[in-house]
């Protein structure tokens, strides 16, 4: 009950600092100061043993930062392509600051929703169900089968939690939802410390292969990752692996442009082909990270997923060691196919992460959870939103509060 | 695809089949089954409780004829729910227009440029169209020169303007499809999310300057509960005519289709099932409830094979058959027809009772039939004629002609063989057909 007696107490300083705040300042909005607090809050409570809680974010300067304006959002489209590409990347730079610090306070914000929200769920359940009975764990499926948690791990977790209600004869419901929120937390972590490190290469150029079924963002996650590794100040290259889709290889080509990576690719062409010498190149350039983009596969297509694991073991061979992850993507809408796909792909590569794409949508990606139970790869990172900036590290907490962002 | 919620269903129904009669005790493990496949398939949990509660309704209010037995009884309330649930009847594409115009919407990642090109292939070939493919992604870096390479591949006009506002792009493809007599636009526009409200404004003003006669949703069919929020979000702002589900040629169950129509009332009216640019079928709900239902779609395979075997030959094929004259020449033939129905495997999930004989899990390797069609083409024409003449050396020759070992030659030459006894005992009557 680690994990719960924190968030309790988190919530209960929290609504005290709400409180004080209201009584003291008597401020309109307070969801900045509250923000702060919060996180002050969290920081103390923090435990040291759970590696794998992740620090919330901190947005230090989110005061500072100007209004998001509207027109950065819809990016205005010119009569000249070339013109109006070296503006956007030109705009991208000039603006990075000012977009980085929105994110972050996008994201803030919309976590702290969560969590406000979260509270007031808890009451709400309390005062909505007095009792543990049948018609509470209905509901309680019907959330997270809507959150397209899997359905044998809903049903197993639903099964643990009556076995555990009567046992210990839980009645209060307000207690309960405080053992849910912990089975879960459980059913994710297995014991295990997880972390979203990339795992970098000692020698040499780290090689990170990008893999998923069609359409799922793996393009767009490697320009955001790109982004990220040439803010730390690393060597970057792309290797277009996608020699399928027209316009696959062009794609990328445009997210190496302005993420300012460099760029390995040929149209229709052999991919293992494409990322032999796109390796070969990596190392004469001495290039830090090397993110190889491949064709979206169905898992079921046998001559695609040989063809990858082909590309694999081309990357094995070239160099020791690699690639030292392989990241799934998946599709934050996808539903239960999701595990179907992990295990298809695990077959033949050895998924290190997964980042959940899309999460800025209406769906709740609830899959992982039962991937996490069923195949055993974490989540690393999720994305938010199409630009360079909308890829974040994943924090298990703050994702099991959003699922019930619906509990009423 | 489907075909995997029919396991589950017909193992809940098969126990009823003992029954004297539909009584709630004795539906109950087949309704909880029913439940979880459903579940399992992604459809949506209220349609789920919906469906569960009106099949149980109508199974124990219902007489049991003399004529059907339970479980027979039993399937044809759930295949007739299953029916209503995808729509009832076939919807078909609106194409009386002069010009008839089509506008694709979605979410990031569905499938609506493939789905262009699909659906302008489609055109042309069914409908005798001269279409013109429109590019509105303007958001999407290389979303236009995706479909630009496609339009080149399938030799069809596309219309594109760089990053300039849609509603202009629109507004002069109008003008150039005129000037150029095509006769079915198609709008390739940008993926978005139904909650971002200025892209959705986009769209609506893109409708207001060319009223399309669709507006259609291309939606993944391994969608999991979301899509009832896209959908809803979708047709809310843009009142659609019809949805597309892509990737259905993926192992996933695809219960969204139970969902959309249901739920919002829009009719799906194709689903893509190949990454090919003919990979487009109609979407036939009763086809797919019988599907479900383990009877097979020997229809979608019949209307398949239509478009490639023609009658005279399909009945020339057959009676060479069944004489034993058939060789490796006519072989060879086959093996091209078939390649052209599209991957294999989807064939042989659509025969009745597949899952019975194994075939829902048959997976094969494109490739593998490659390896065949090398091997027969690096034969002369009259060893195909005459098989047996193949010896040793004829075969080394053989081998080095098609990169096989010999190996894998005496193993066709065998399978060959077998398969030209099995059919003559066809034939004589001697065995029947497996199904």
């Amino acid at each position: 009950m680690g994990l719960f007696s924190k968030l309790k107490s988190i919530i209960s300083k929290k609504e005290k600092v709400v409180e004080e705040v209201k009584e003291e300042y008597q401020v309109d909005s307070i969801e900045e100061i509250e923000e702060e607090q919060i996180d002050e809050v969290s920081e103390e409570v923090e435990e040291p043993e759970e590696e794998s809680v992740e620090e919330i974010e901190e947005p230090e300067d989110v005061e500072e930062v100007e209004e998001p304006n509207d027109e950065e959002d819809a990016e205005e489209p010119d009569d000249e392509e070339d013109e109006d590409w070296a503006n956007f990347i030109k705009e991208q730079e000039n603006k990075k600051k000012i977009e980085e610090a929105k994110e972050i306070e996008k994201y803030d914000k919309g976590l702290e929703k969560t969590r406000k929200e979260f509270v007031s769920k808890l009451s709400m359940l309390g005062i909505k169900y007095t009792k543990v009975d049948e018609e509470y764990f209905d509901e309680l499926e019907e959330i997270l089968i809507n959150a397209d948690v899997g359905v044998n791990t809903v049903m197993k977790f639903i099964d643990k939690l009556r076995k555990r209600v009567k046992e210990e004869k839980i009645t209060d419901t307000n207690y309960l939802n405080e053992v849910i929120v912990d089975e879960l937390f459980v059913i994710y972590v297995e014991g295990e410390s997880l972390t979203d490190k990339i795992h970098m290469a000692e020698e040499g150029p780290t090689v990170i292969l990008f893999i998923g079924v069609n359409g799922v963002g793996k393009t767009t996650t490697i320009a955001k990752m790109a982004h990220k590794y040439i803010e730390e100040g690393k060597k970057v290259m792309m290797i277009a692996g996608d020699t399928f889709r027209a316009g696959a290889v062009n794609q990328l080509e445009e997210w190496a442009k302005r993420t300012g990576a460099a760029f390995y690719g040929k149209e229709n062409t052999d991919p293992a082909g494409v990322v032999y010498d796109g390796l070969i190149k990596a190392k004469e350039d001495n290039v830090d990270l090397v993110l190889i983009d491949t064709a979206g596969r169905l898992q079921n297509k046998v001559n695609l997923m040989k063809e990858l694991e082909k590309i694999n073991k081309v990357i094995e061979k070239h160099i020791p060691n690699a690639p030292h992850e392989t990241l799934l993507i998946i599709d934050a809408t996808t539903g239960q196919n999701g595990i179907s796909q992990a295990k298809s792909f695990q077959e033949i590569t050895n998924i290190t992460g997964i980042v959940l794409t899309k999460l800025d949508g209406t769906a709740k990606g609830g899959i992982v959870l039962a991937i996490k139970e069923e195949v055993n790869i974490p989540v690393k990172f999720i994305g938010l939103g199409e630009k360079m900036e909308d890829l974040k590290p994943f924090d298990i907490e703050n994702y099991i509060y959003g699922l019930f962002k619906d509990l009423m | 695809m489907f075909e995997y919620m029919g396991d589950r269903l017909s193992n809940a129904i098969k126990n009823i089949r003992g029954m004297g009669r539909i009584t709630e005790d004795n539906i109950n493990d087949a309704m909880r089954e029913i439940r979880m496949a459903l579940l399992e398939a992604d459809v949506n949990y209220q349609v789920v409780k919906e469906f569960i509660a009106k099949v149980k309704d109508k199974a124990l209010g219902m007489e049991v004829a003399k004529s059907l037995k339970p479980d027979e009884l039993f399937i044809k309330i759930v295949k007739d729910e299953l029916v209503e649930l995808l729509g009832g009847e076939a919807a078909p594409l609106y194409v009386d227009g002069k010009p008839s115009i089509l506008m694709l919407v979605g979410l990031q990642g569905s499938g609506k440029t493939t789905t262009a090109g699909k659906l302008a292939n489609y055109l042309r070939k069914k409908h005798s169209k001269s279409p013109l493919l429109v590019a509105c992604d303007i958001y999407r870096p290389a979303a236009i020169e995706q479909l630009e390479t496609l339009g080149k591949q399938l030799n069809i006009p596309v219309y594109q303007e760089g990053k300039k506002p849609v509603s202009e792009i629109i507004k002069n493809a109008l003008e150039y499809a005129k000037e150029n007599h095509n006769d079915y636009i198609i709008i390739d526009t940008a993926g978005r999310l139904h909650i971002d409200e200025s892209l959705m404004d986009e769209l609506k003003q893109a409708q207001e300057v060319c009223h399309p006669n669709e507006t259609i949703l291309v939606i993944d069919a391994m969608m999991g509960q979301d899509a009832i929020n896209v959908i809803t979000g979708f047709n809310e702002a843009l009142s659609l005519t019809g949805c597309i589900l892509t990737k259905l040629d993926g192992n996933t169950k695809g219960g969204v289709a139970l969902s959309v129509r249901h739920l919002t009332n829009v009719p799906i009216k194709f689903v893509g099932d190949s990454e090919k640019l003919d990979g487009l079928s109609a979407f036939h709900p009763e086809r797919m409830a019988e599907r479900i239902l383990d009877m097979g779609d020997v229809l979608s395979i019949a209307e398949k094979v239509e478009g490639i075997i023609s009658e005279d030959d399909a009945e020339k094929q057959a009676k060479k058959m069944m004489s034993g004259k058939y060789d490796l020449e006519d072989f060879l033939t086959n093996l091209k027809q078939i390649k052209k129905l599209g991957p294999l495997e989807n064939i042989l999930k659509m025969l009745p009772q597949a899952r019975k004989m194994g075939l829902n899990k048959v997976q094969i390797d494109p490739k593998d039939m490659a390896h065949i069609e090398a091997i027969v083409l690096s034969m002369t024409p009259y060893e195909r004629k005459h098989p047996e003449v193949l010896k040793a050396s004829r075969k080394q020759r053989i081998s080095k002609g098609c990169g096989r070992d010999v190996a894998e030659i005496n193993r066709l030459l065998k399978q060959f063989e077998d398969m030209k006894k099995m059919m003559k005992s066809f034939s004589n009557g001697n065995m029947k057909l497996p199904f």
